[in-house]
């Protein structure tokens, strides 16, 4: 099992979710984040004052797969999500060592 | 007595009281999240204080009396004001009221609420809540009073040297933004001013109250007709152009300097030119309106860069949108005056008055800005002296809400 979290502008966030559900992925937990990376936030002026915002809103995905999912799925997100431009985000994937589902208490593949 | 132009001042009453919570959505959108309910208490609390200073002892010190310096305290409490044959001293011949006393009273009362309300945009988040309402009570009863004696009742020193302000420029703009700047001066700048940024919260609600204040003005400038005739009409078409085209103004400057119209622009022209057009409102006509306002936007936007140049904390721009625009307008009605739109009213410089008007609306406009100054800057030293000005480092930390009023606007707080 494998948890992939993926960084991406808010306004892909429906074509990732899409792009996701064409792969089989059934289900994954979404969070309004804010953060920078390398595209180091954005001006805003009030009032002809201008004010640098270094934490820029994004989405921040969180899906468990197996691990025969994970290429497609990285892929899937990845061509969603791409703009070309800077700001688009990341992709990390991390060994999941147990996944419980709540309602029945199977474990492993079958609860994903 | 007339039963329409009673009707007109009775419903300007109540569009010019819309304008303080109006103008706790002006100022609440822009401060950060952790302050909205300040600076809404604030404002709100004004609608308290000053109404009930008001009817005790305000109106008596502001419409009072025969002295050209000081109302009188013989109508503290409204003292004989209910009944049909009130009169009021001043207000006879061409200033005769056609309306009752009481109604006066009431539309009056309003523009005393509002005008230290102004001030809460110079001060906010670091002013502490009772302080304020100290400072206001105080300053209403000695400030306030006297400046509209001076300037509105026809028995003060200005109106008879000449100086002509419709609504308020001087009483109102020029009187709120002087405080503001003397109480600046005492509190000192907000926390990581200028360096750390303080972006509006929410500048949906700061729209929302632009649109309350602009719908008020109405009542603010064509109530100060105090009548249901054409000089309501000619002051209500006045002060919303002049609102239009200071928008215009603000935003061109504002695109060709800072590379962007902004919404907070928008909203921060408008209330520019609205302030502009105040004195001028009932003694201007034709295309007057239009030059005010845009003239208005533009030096106003302009004006934003003094806080910075010379290191004081207007939070929010009281001093470059009301004292600025309240000298602009006052002074401009010495060109534009016209008194073939009201009679009672001199010609400026470009009608033929030559340069009498101009003068003495300098005079008016100089001697309320320094009284206004030199009285708030005392009575700001005393509140320091003894309960304080400002609220703890921690406190402003945290932010009002919860630090003063144990509440929170929203359901989280992360601004």
């Amino acid at each position: 099992m494998k948890l992939v979290t993926a960084i991406v502008k808010p306004y892909k966030l429906d074509d990732v979710k899409d792009a996701l559900k064409g792969v089989g992925v059934q289900g994954m937990t979404v969070v309004e984040a804010r953060g920078f990376g390398r595209q180091g936030g954005h001006t805003e002026t009030y009032r002809g004052a201008e004010y640098k915002v270094d934490l820029v809103p994004k989405s921040r995905i969180d899906l468990v797969v197996d691990d025969d999912q994970v290429d497609a799925v990285v892929e899937a997100i990845s061509a969603s999500a791409r703009t070309g431009k800077i700001g688009d985000g990341k992709i990390w994937i991390t060994d999941v060592g147990r996944v419980v589902r709540i309602r029945t208490g199977e474990e492993g593949g079958d609860a994903v | 007595m007339d039963s329409g132009n009673t009707a007109w001042v009775l419903a300007s009453a109540a569009l010019v009281a819309f304008m303080t919570p109006g103008l706790a959505f002006f100022y609440g959108g822009m401060v950060r999240a952790k302050n909205v309910l300040g600076m809404l208490m604030q404002n709100v609390i004004a609608m308290g204080v000053i109404s009930v200073i008001w009817v005790v002892l305000g109106f008596s010190l502001a419409f009072g009396g025969d002295s050209k310096w000081f109302g009188s305290f013989d109508l503290a409490f409204l003292e004989g004001l209910g009944t049909a044959d009130a009169a009021l001293p001043g207000y006879a011949g061409d200033f005769a009221l056609s309306i009752p006393v009481l109604a006066f009273v009431a539309y009056q009362m309003m523009f005393a609420v509002i005008t230290p309300a102004l001030i809460t945009g110079a001060t906010a988040d670091r002013l502490k809540f009772t302080a304020y309402v100290v400072f206001i009570s105080i300053w209403s009863i000695v400030v306030y009073s006297t400046v509209a004696h001076w300037v509105f009742s026809p028995n003060g020193w200005l109106f008879n040297e000449g100086a002509l302000d419709f609504a308020g420029g001087a009483v109102v703009h020029i009187n709120a933004g002087a405080a503001a700047l003397a109480l600046v001066l005492l509190l000192g700048k907000r926390r990581g001013w200028p360096n750390e940024a303080m972006p509006p919260h929410s500048l949906p609600l700061t729209l929302l109250g632009t649109g309350i204040l602009w719908f008020g003005w109405f009542g603010f400038n064509a109530g100060s007709a105090l009548g249901a005739n054409g000089l309501a009409a000619q002051a209500l078409l006045n002060t919303h152009l002049a609102a239009a085209a200071a928008m215009i103004g603000w935003l061109i400057v504002e695109k060709l300097m800072a590379g962007h119209a902004t919404t907070l622009g928008a909203a921060s022209g408008a209330v520019a030119g609205l302030v502009a057009i105040t004195p001028c409102a009932g003694f201007v006509g034709g295309m007057a309106p239009l030059v005010i306002g845009f003239v208005a936007g533009v030096v106003c936007y302009l004006a934003l860069k003094i806080k910075f140049r010379f290191g004081f904390d207007d939070s929010l721009d009281v001093i470059a949108v009301h004292l600025v625009g309240g000298l602009l307008g006052s002074i401009m009605l010495g060109f534009f005056a016209d008194t073939s739109v009201n009679a009672l009213g001199f010609d400026g410089v470009f009608f033929g008055g030559g340069f009498e008007l101009l003068k003495d609306q300098v005079v008016a406009s100089v001697a309320v800005l320094v009284f206004s100054f030199v009285v708030s800057l005392v009575i700001g030293l005393a509140i320091k002296a003894t309960i304080g000005l400002r609220v703890s480092d921690e406190d402003e930390m945290v932010g009002l809400d919860q630090s003063l009023h144990a509440e929170t606007a929203y359901g989280r707080l992360d601004a």
